[in-house]
């Protein structure tokens, strides 16, 4: 307990001190980025990590409030009005995605979330008296809360820093409540939860909302940090990497989907400047994950950290046992 | 005013008729066993009484109300809990937890998603009682997948008592055990109060016949056999479709 807190705190210092250290406007809008995905893995990973239901179109939702707050602004809406009403949008299309998608599970569920979120690409691409078409939408302004201009890349990062923060503290709450529990055993075993009498169907739904709220919160950040929103943000490729936050880092962990987040944007914006085929490395790195840690990389390097600690234990054990052995053989 | 009253169910797949108008009155305190060859319909029986199957035709009545179209979710609230054939339970947890997912099912704080539920004191007491009614409470925080297979069927029946039910559907409780664990099982069946009607489904038949008040014996979705231990054992058609002889 004390370790973790102590972790926690040195990662809290890590975070807060992003700006000082590293190397770079660059890198500061990638560790935003990082954030931003984290949110965005953290809602995904609601449902398919505590869910057990694995969404294949939830860069669609994002899209959807990215799209949102970006036509509002273009409209000359505030940025208030804009993020409320982006908020809310999210919210409705994933009521909307739940209603539809919650009458299956399994393969069921991944081809329906997959199909509404082709339905958004295909609107976001067609639809061009709204979304502009292949062109996009620009947003050429970010907020100003309390005065203090988002603007810069150190602005915006901390900015982003406090709603991961806050994101983080409602997504461990929620882990930890009745609903939180009720919803890991849905995952488990819906039909012995339907015996015990909750109700499978709405503690999924709620969930769903919970992961529509945070996928919400994800897509204004995007929207303002690109200040630009175009299909190309919520095509299938979008969702499954999304989907590959989530599993690459532990799927049903509270940090996994944020260290895939992090593996995923380093490599998307780091590596590729190096490597060309950088797909092809994203692509390597997680086959090795699946086959030497298919449980995520958090829960896998947690149980490899143990193992190792059990074998150095037991070499110490007979280190120690060795020379009394002797001595009794003598 | 019976504890549960099946009243001419009946329930087909397809051309196959499961359950065939079947009437079933059980007494409040009763201890129902409910015996039949394999595919003679038990389970599917079960199930209707559940609410995990929907009755073609026919009425369930659970202490005097109509239940047959209230979803299944909505029984054990009306005093209706049940075990499984095959274990269902939740291996990733510890044994306590499993307790409390049973107490919360009948709690409105399950829609709680603000609170810490390992804070809640009293869910956890509760649990704690539950397990220890059934032996278990000394290794209440062990996690399940650590547990033998007897240990798990008492995590079951821990669950479906912590609930307080009225009326309480065992489906072969004693499948899989050993000598030892049968016995243990069996002890713990018999201390269950009166006031928790049983109605169990059982081929064991050493330990059934000693629970049983009074037997239905069912063949091909029918019933074809009831009344008294003695009279259901006498009957020829018990020893002919099931006992042998």
């Amino acid at each position: 307990m004390k370790t973790r807190i102590i972790a926690l705190l040195l990662a809290l210092v890590a975070l807060v001190t992003v700006p000082y250290w590293m190397p770079g406007a660059y890198y500061i809008n990638v560790t935003s980025q990082i954030l931003f995905y984290a949110i965005f893995a953290l809602g995904l990973n609601i449902l398919a990590g505590y869910g057990g239901l694995v969404s294949l179109g939830h860069a669609g939702l994002l899209g959807i409030s990215a799209y949102a707050a970006a036509y509002l602004l273009h409209a000359g809406f505030g940025h208030p009005v804009a993020i409320i009403i982006a908020l809310i949008a999210g919210l409705i299309s994933m009521a909307v995605y739940a209603v539809l998608s919650l009458r299956t599970t399994g393969i069921g569920f991944i081809m329906i979330t997959l199909a509404l979120g082709e339905i958004i690409w295909g609107l976001a691409y067609r639809w061009i008296s709204i979304t502009n078409g292949d062109n996009g939408i620009n947003v050429h302004s970010r907020p100003m809360p309390f005065g203090f201009s988002l603007a810069s890349p150190t602005a915006f990062y901390y900015a982003t820093l406090v709603v991961f923060l806050v994101c983080i503290v409602i997504v461990t709450i929620f882990v930890r409540s009745p609903l939180g529990a009720a919803l890991m055993g849905t995952r488990d075993q819906p039909r012995r939860m339907n015996a015990l009498g909750y109700h499978v169907w709405a503690i999924r739904f709620w969930a769903c909302m919970l992961s529509g709220l945070l996928t919400a919160i994800a897509g204004v950040l995007f929207v303002y940090y690109n200040q630009f929103i175009s299909p190309q943000a919520v095509d299938l490729t979008a969702s499954a990497e999304a989907l590959l936050m989530v599993i690459s880092g532990g799927a049903g962990t509270l940090l996994g989907p944020i260290v895939g987040a992090a593996l995923v944007v380093i490599v998307k914006s780091v590596v590729s400047g190096f490597i060309e085929r950088w797909n092809m490395l994203l692509g390597a790195i997680f086959v090795v994950i699946v086959i030497f840690m298919p449980e995520g990389l958090v829960p896998g390097t947690a149980r490899l950290w143990r193992l190792a600690w059990r074998q150095f234990g037991t070499s110490r054990d007979d280190d120690a046992a060795a020379p009394s052995k002797a001595g009794a053989e003598q | 005013m019976s504890a549960l009253t099946l009243t001419n169910l009946c329930k087909s797949f397809g051309g196959l008729h499961v359950t065939r108008n079947v009437n079933l009155n059980v007494a409040p305190g009763e201890r129902r066993l409910i015996i039949g060859p394999n595919g003679a319909g038990k389970t599917t029986l079960f199930n209707q009484i559940t609410g995990e199957l929907t009755p073609d035709s026919g009425q369930i009545a659970l202490l005097g109300s109509d239940i047959t179209r209230v979803p299944s979710r909505r029984r054990p609230h009306l005093g209706m809990a049940r075990t499984y054939q095959i274990i269902t339970l939740f291996p990733q947890n510890t044994i306590v937890h499993n307790v409390s997912l049973a107490l919360l099912g009948l709690s409105p704080l399950r829609w709680n998603p603000f609170i810490d539920l390992k804070r809640q004191g009293h869910i956890t007491e509760r649990a704690h009682e539950a397990l220890k009614r059934v032996g278990l409470g000394h290794i209440a925080e062990r996690p399940l997948s650590q547990t033998s297979y007897g240990e798990r069927r008492r995590v079951e029946i821990a669950m479906a008592l912590a609930q307080n039910p009225k009326v309480l559907l065992l489906d072969e409780p004693f499948a899989g055990l050993s000598i030892d664990e049968r016995h243990d099982v069996h002890e713990l069946l018999m201390a269950i109060p009166r006031d928790v009607t049983m109605v169990m489904i059982e081929h064991n038949m050493d330990v059934a016949l000693e629970f049983a008040e009074r037997i239905t014996l069912l063949h091909f979705g029918e019933v074809i056999v009831e009344g008294t231990r003695a009279e259901v054992v006498a009957d020829p058609r018990t020893r002919e479709v099931y006992l042998g002889h």
